[in-house]
This record gives C-alpha cells, structure tokens and sequence, in this order.
C-alpha cells in the first residue's frame, strides 16, 4: 500500500550569484513496511528532500513545484497542516545523538512531552507507554533509566532513545538522515537491525538517508540514487548496486571499497563512461630525481616499544595525585617496515589518533619508548638530532576543512615546510619545487594562488599530501585521510596514496575505522580496542583467519557488499 | 587601483551585507567625515581658535547663527573667551580621536600578545595571566584611568602636565581597556590552536613563535576588528570622561571633553551652546562608531551570513 507519493519535487535555493537546485523533478513513493534508501555525494540533495517532507527547508530554499502526498493528503507547502502530522505520522531521527535530545531535562520529560503533545493519554498512561517503547527499542532496565538524563547514555543508547522518541506517537513514516553515521561499526550493525524490526513489527515506512552504501546494502529494500539534485537511479537495492544502468551509479558502484578481496586499485568512470586509468607514474620523476634514488631495505623503521599514554587534566594548582586514571594507550607495541602500509583500526576511543600523535611528537607518551632508525623519537639528549628527523614523519588529517590554513594561499601552504628545511633556497628551485608536488598530486597549477576555500573536500585532501610530501618523508601517517570524503573521491585519494607509495617507497602508516578501505591499503593490520592491541597479522590472514574474539566480531558486523567489476 | 580595491570590497560577502544596511552606510559616512574633518582641521575649520589673534574676548558668549544676537561669523556661537565653537570642536574632536585611537592601539597590542601567548602556551603563564586579567576587570575603567593619571602626575614635573597629558591618557585608557582583547584572543586561540592546521605546522617543526604570528594570528582577526571598533568608542568616551573630570586635557588644548566642562559652568546662566554643541558632537561619534561595531560583529559572524 503505498502511503507516502513524492510527485516532480523541485526545491530552489536562491543565492545572491546563482539558483541552485537542491531537488529538479524528484518523484518516488513508498509502502508500508519498506525501507527505502537515498544516497549520494554531499550536495546532491538528500537531506533538502528529507527536510521538504516535514516541511523544515532552510532559508532560502523554497519548493518551487510538485507535490508531497501522505496518505492522499498534499503536505507540501502546507504548514498547518504539516504540524499536526510532524511527530505524529512522521517520526524523524537525525544524525547526531548528542545534540538532538535537550540535556536539561530527563528522557522521561522528553518522551512524556512528545507523546502528551500528539495523543491525550494522562501523565501516568504517557510515562507507562514511555517504559514501553524504551523497552521496545532496546533498553534495559527502562522503568529506571527512564529518569535517566541524555548524558547518563551512552551515544548508541542515545539513539535508541531518539528512535523512541520518533516512534512515539505511532508514526507511520520514519526519516532517518544519516541515523549511524557518528556511530561506531558495531552499534551501528544494532541500530540497524532495530530499525529493520520496526519495519516489520510496527508496518512503518522508512526513509534512510546516507552516504554509505554498505547501510544501504545491508537494510534498505529499494535505493534512490542522487546527483546534483537529480534522480539517476531508482529501483530494488539488491538491482541497482548489481546492475547499475546509469554512468553515475556504476562510477559510485566501482568506487565502493569492496570486503571480500584486495583490489589493486580503484577504477574509475569518465563522464563519457569510459574507463579512465590514471596515473601519475611520469610526474614523480621530478620528485625522485629531488629527493634521490631511494633503496627498499625492508628494514624496521619505527620501533613502538611498550607504551603507555594516560591522559592527566594538568593539575598545576592541586598537589593529590589522582588515583584511578584512564589509559588510552597501555602498552602498546608494533613495529613498522620500511616500504610497507601498516593499518591501524579500531573504534572511536581505542587510541588510534593517540598513537599517531605521540610518533609526530604532539604528544609526549607516559611510559615506553619510540624509535625512528634507532633514534629515540622523546630523548631529551637527541633534542637536536630529532628536529632534523621532524620533516621524515609527515601527518595527513582526516578533516580537509580545518587542516589547510584558511588564510594562505596553496602556494605558500606548499612552500613553507621547504622553505623550513632548506633554508636558503632559491625563488626558482621553491617554485620548481612546489610545481612538482602539485603535479603529482593531480590538482592544475593555476590553483597555486588561490584559498584553501575555493576547493571541494577531496582537493584539499590533495593539497594536504602535497604538503605533506614537501619536507621529504619517509613515513607518511594518515589518519582518517578519507572518512570525511564522498565513496567516489575517496577512491581517487586512496589510489593517488597507493601511487605515491609505490613510486616514491614511502612507507605509511594507515589509520582507519573503515574496515573495506584498511583491507585495501594496507599489507599489515594492527587491531586496538580500548588502548591494547587485540591482534597483528598479514592483511588476508586477519579478513580470512581472524583469531581475536573482538576481531571476529567486527568482521561479523561489518556491513557487506558484494563487489561487481 | 582604488577603483578596483573598492569594487572588489563590493563584491565580497562583506561589501554585500554593507551595502544591504543602511545603519552601516550611514554611520559610517559619519564616521568617516568626522574623521577626515578633523585630521584636516587646520585647513577645514573657520579659524584656528588658538592663535590669540583670533580671539577677541569682545565676541565672547555669542550666540549661535539662528538665536537673536547670533552672528555669521560664528555658526555655532562663541565660548567665554570668545573661541569660534565649532573650530574649537572640530580641534577637539581631532584631539579626543588621537587618543581613542592611540589608546585602542596600545590595549589591542598588548592584550592580543597576553591572550595569544597565554591561550597557545597554556600552563601557569595562562593562569597568571587571565587571573590579571580578572583583577583588571574588577577595577573600573575611569577608576583605572584616574589611579594612572594620578600616579602619573606624581612623577611628572609640574611644569611638563599640560604636555604629558596626551600619553597619560593614552597609556591610562590602554590599561584599562587590554583585558577585553586578553580574554576574547585567548579563547579565539583555544580555538584555533586545536584545529588541524596548525598540527600539521607544529609537524613540520616549526616554531612557536612562528605557529602564533603567521598561523594563529591571521585567523582571529575578526573577532579582534570587532572588538577594536567597540572599544574605540568606549575610549573616545573614557578620555571626554577624564577630561570632564578634571584630568585629561588642560583648557589650552581642549578636548571633546574639556569643551562639555567648561560649558558646563555656563549651563544655567543661558549660554547652553558652549557645552550642548560638544556634548551632541560626542553621541554622534560614539554612535556612529558602535552602529558600525555592531554591523561588523554580525557581517564578520559566519553564523548570521546574509546569502
């Protein structure tokens, strides 16, 4: 039966030197007891129909055309209308669990508001309901939690109670926009599944909104596939990521890290639907022939021995010692060859970026020892030797947005750490210089003078390699290089990595939460849960023979895509 | 050149969001008239009232131009000595924006280097620092102004006040205007210093002093324009209080200030010009200033963008 009937849905956003289209000529319907998944790179519109529903566009975006149908009613453009049925018939679960429940009151407030708002059952009839559903969505002991505050959840529970609170009033449509995206793997695989039951226990309709294709494919019954606020495919999930028609979704389709082999690279699509191979295998001749020719010794490069990091609020003023204090690293030991990609993965909290920013010297560790070369990366007598090491360990970030400096130019960005290093270069070997590394990382030369802010994500992601590359590196750190990035640029980062990689020996430690994307980088895999490693191996023995009980539970909750070629 | 700086502004987002306000528009034409009146006033004003030949005490307490007894020679009246009210202003005004200038200048230097370094060092140099700056906040300003003023006074020669005046009061107005900028680039910086950017120069090895001048720096800017503006009235303000009171400028180089003491004196005898005119001329610059200060803190907050 279908219920909700999206018709021509056109949504304008009227900026001073242009019209952008947020939706052109969007129609689709669904049934109860659907699912139904729209994704697409950011930008292309997902969220603005989601929000043109429940009639919450942003100024000044304004629906131009078409029309929205609930259960025969039109709720397009009709306020009065639509604020009887937002909360009522349509439940909304946003992306962020920490801001989208008021942490002044209790979740009983929250949910008895909500219920009391939409039906008339009386205060104990509506906390009496309240324990019901939190039951309902998973959570125990709910008679007593219920008068628990937001901060008092954790950020999986927290989105439960969300879902609770957007399933209150019996709703018969639920928006979900980007529902697991601030979740780790495996409360997101639960989250998932709790919202697949409600589909069938409750008969609900389900619009989930996100721009991963392994949520997709794991509970969505039909995919909706957007670009640039146009519709490019539509049709039964399990169809569309097998079979893709249009150019656009097979380009999206190849660009999907697959989980069940290692590929060499990405391939990629040109808008004419031809395979492109890139590579910028000519372009670091200029490179190699800079830094010199660089031999494969497969030696140990960085020694981790043993270290431990606890964090301490720094008491300057109080003389107690604190007594029970958090270890996010403890003792913690791996080592890195040179040439190879060492993987480090793990959910939010275990540690990864610690690590990286104690190797980089951000952070100094509280016990244990760091070795680059036989160096000791933290000895107060090597103080001299390690600042000529500094320029050998470079850090790629995972937010493009915040890691260029908004006020230089790409040129300067590029030239600094040169400029750093060899103090009395000339302005024509600097230039010379600075032309290489863009080249290499495949941004035009034109853009050397301009802002940080003229580039979409993945470029800035370049231009933060090309600046990394600068200072000569040996061993690139990256972490999170492309969790903030779209599926179809971050194929082209990881390619452009394991490029440079190949053709300049570096060696690269890879940090990621990502488990499709670490199987594809790297050659070795540390896994961390809570500040110990849990396991080291190859690559395919961990994916194939995983013998940690934590690692056989991430791979078992990893969402799957069967890959196609 | 010019041309094409001014139509670039016009472009940006900024220019846009100015010219879509009028209280922008209009307060900082005003703001921009006084200011060039004033820095021109040798060639501006009707007479320059401190030339004695000038001055004739037989003009004294003319009214102004429109009140019966007025005369053209003397728009807005005289004084008692017989000064040409708006010359005097117009020479005031120059004086009372040195200062807010100078003073703002030497508040914004000193401030921004306390809450830079103390906000990216971190550590017991912080604390020192914003619990000074907690201290300096208790005091108020005009009592700040006045302790300097008058510690001031003690160690210059008497003879050498009236030629001192001017620093006394721009480093008294500096002192108590620093901690607004200490406390807002502190936290700008708290910011900023976390933000990946400036990990990655920290990678590289570059140094602190480095990392704060030609990353952190550039990038609180904002708020520090906006602060600055504000501020500048309040120090326009601060100086015609000193003055009023009877420790900023001396009568023979008048200031905003000076000028609404002294016509103060005239207020109930009927000669109201002497102190309306100066005190009018006051509002209106601190106005225009604050109506400008208020348009720039939402024109440069990402937050209210105007598309």
């Amino acid at each position: 039966m279908t219920f909700l009937k999206i018709n021509n849905l056109d949504i304008e956003y009227q900026t001073r030197k242009e019209t952008i289209y947020a939706s052109k000529n969007v129609s689709f319907t669904l049934k109860k007891g659907e699912i139904i998944g729209i994704v697409g790179e950011s930008g292309s519109g997902k969220s603005t129909i989601a929000n043109a529903i429940i009639n919450l566009v942003d100024k000044p975006g304004k629906i131009t055309n078409g029309s929205i149908l609930l259960d025969e009613t039109e709720i397009c453009n009709n306020e009065e209308v639509i604020r009887s049925i937002r909360g009522k018939k349509i439940g909304f679960i946003f992306q962020d669990p920490q801001t989208s429940l008021n942490p002044l009151f209790t979740i009983r407030d929250q949910l008895v508001e909500t219920i009391q708002t939409h039906t008339d059952l009386n205060y104990e009839k509506a906390i009496e309901k309240s324990i019901k559903l939190l039951t309902e969505v998973g959570i125990e002991n709910s008679d007593k939690r219920i008068n628990d505050y937001p901060h008092q959840f954790s950020g999986g529970m927290r989105q439960r109670v969300v879902i609770a609170l957007a399933i209150s009033c019996e709703p018969d449509l639920l928006i979900a926009d980007e529902p697991t995206t601030a979740l780790d793997v495996s409360i997101q695989f639960k989250i998932l599944n709790l919202l697949k039951k409600l589909t069938v226990d409750r008969n609900l309709g389900i619009l989930i909104i996100t721009h991963d294709m392994g949520v997709i494919a794991e509970i969505t019954d039909k995919v909706l596939i957007m670009r640039h606020g146009k519709i490019v495919e539509y049709g039964k999930t399990l169809n569309v990521l097998s079979k893709p028609n249009s150019i656009e979704c097979k380009s999206l389709v190849m660009s999907i890290p697959p989980t069940n082999k290692k590929i060499s690279r990405f391939k990629y699509l040109s808008p004419e639907g031809k395979q492109i191979i890139d590579s910028s295998l000519n372009l670091t001749k200029n490179i190699i022939k800079n830094w010199g020719i660089r031999e494969l010794s497969n030696k140990k490069i960085l020694d981790f021995k043993n270290v431990t990091k606890i964090f301490d609020e720094e008491k300057i003023l109080s003389i107690r010692e604190p007594e029970d204090k958090i270890k996010a690293l403890d003792n913690v030991s791996f080592n890195i060859f040179e040439g190879e990609s060492f993987g480090l993965v793990g959910e939010s909290g275990s540690g990864k970026s610690t690590i990286a920013k104690i190797i980089c010297g951000l952070l100094p560790p509280s016990k244990g020892e760091i070795k680059f070369e036989n160096l000791s990366l933290f000895d107060p007598k090597n103080k001299m030797k390690i600042k000529e090491f500094r320029g050998q360990i470079q850090m790629i970030f995972q937010d493009p947005y915040s890691s260029l400096n908004p006020r230089f130019k790409i040129k300067n960005i590029i030239s600094e750490p040169i400029k750093f290093f060899q103090k009395n270069i000339d302005n024509y070997s600097l230039n010379q210089n600075v032309n290489d590394l863009i080249d290499i990382v495949g941004i035009s030369r034109t853009s050397l003078d301009r802002f940080p802010h003229e580039f979409s994500g993945g470029q800035r992601q370049r231009i933060s390699i090309a600046r990394a590359l600068a200072t000569k590196p040996r061993l690139l750190i990256c972490d999170e290089p492309t969790s903030a990035l779209d599926v179809t640029i971050q194929a082209q980062v990881l390619n452009l990595l394991k490029d440079l990689q190949e053709q300049l020996n570096l060696t690269i430690l890879f940090i990621s939460h990502d488990l499709p994307v670490i199987r594809q980088m790297c050659d070795r895999i540390a896994v961390l849960k809570k500040g110990t490693i849990c396991e080291i191996n190859q690559t395919e023995n961990i994916f194939i023979n995983p013998k940690h009980m934590y690692t056989k539970e991430l791979l078992r909750l990893m969402p799957k895509i069967k890959s196609i070629n | 050149m010019i041309p094409q700086i001014i139509k670039t502004f016009l472009d940006s987002d900024i220019g846009y969001s100015f010219m879509k306000s009028k209280v922008a528009i209009i307060s900082s034409v005003i703001f921009f008239t006084i200011v060039l009146v004033s820095l021109l006033a040798v060639i501006i004003s009707p007479y320059n009232p401190f030339d004695p030949k000038n001055v004739s005490l037989m003009d004294a307490f003319t009214p102004p131009i429109w009140s019966v007894g007025g005369s053209v020679d003397f728009l807005l009246g005289t004084d008692q000595q017989g000064r040409d009210m708006l010359s005097t202003m117009i020479y005031g005004s120059q004086i009372s924006l040195i200062v807010g200038f100078s003073s703002i200048i030497f508040a914004t230097f000193l401030g921004v280097f306390l809450g830079v370094t103390s906000g990216y060092l971190g550590g017991r140099y912080e604390i020192i620092v914003m619990r000074l700056t907690d201290v300096q906040l208790t005091i108020p300003s005009i009592l700040m102004a006045l302790l300097v003023d008058g510690i001031a006074r003690g160690f210059i020669s008497k003879s050498l006040h009236d030629d001192m005046a001017i620093y006394v009061l721009i480093l008294a107005i500096g002192i108590s205007e620093w901690p607004q900028f200490a406390r807002i680039t502190r936290a700008a910086t708290l910011v900023e210093k976390n933000k990946e950017y400036v990990l990655a120069s920290k990678i590289i090895g570059l140094s602190d002093i480095i990392i704060m001048l030609k990353h952190i720096l550039p990038n609180i800017l904002r708020p520090i324009l906006v602060i600055a503006t504000i501020g500048l009235s309040q120090a326009i303000i601060t100086e015609s209080t000193l003055s009023f009171l009877g420790v900023g400028f001396p009568p023979t180089n008048p200031s905003l200030g000076t000028l609404i003491r002294f016509g103060n004196n005239f207020l109930f005898s009927g000669e109201w010009w002497i102190t309306f005119f100066p005190a009018i001329f006051l509002v209106i610059l601190a106005l225009s200033i604050n109506l400008l200060g208020d348009w720039m803190r939402d024109a440069l907050n990402p937050k209210l963008k105007v598309r």
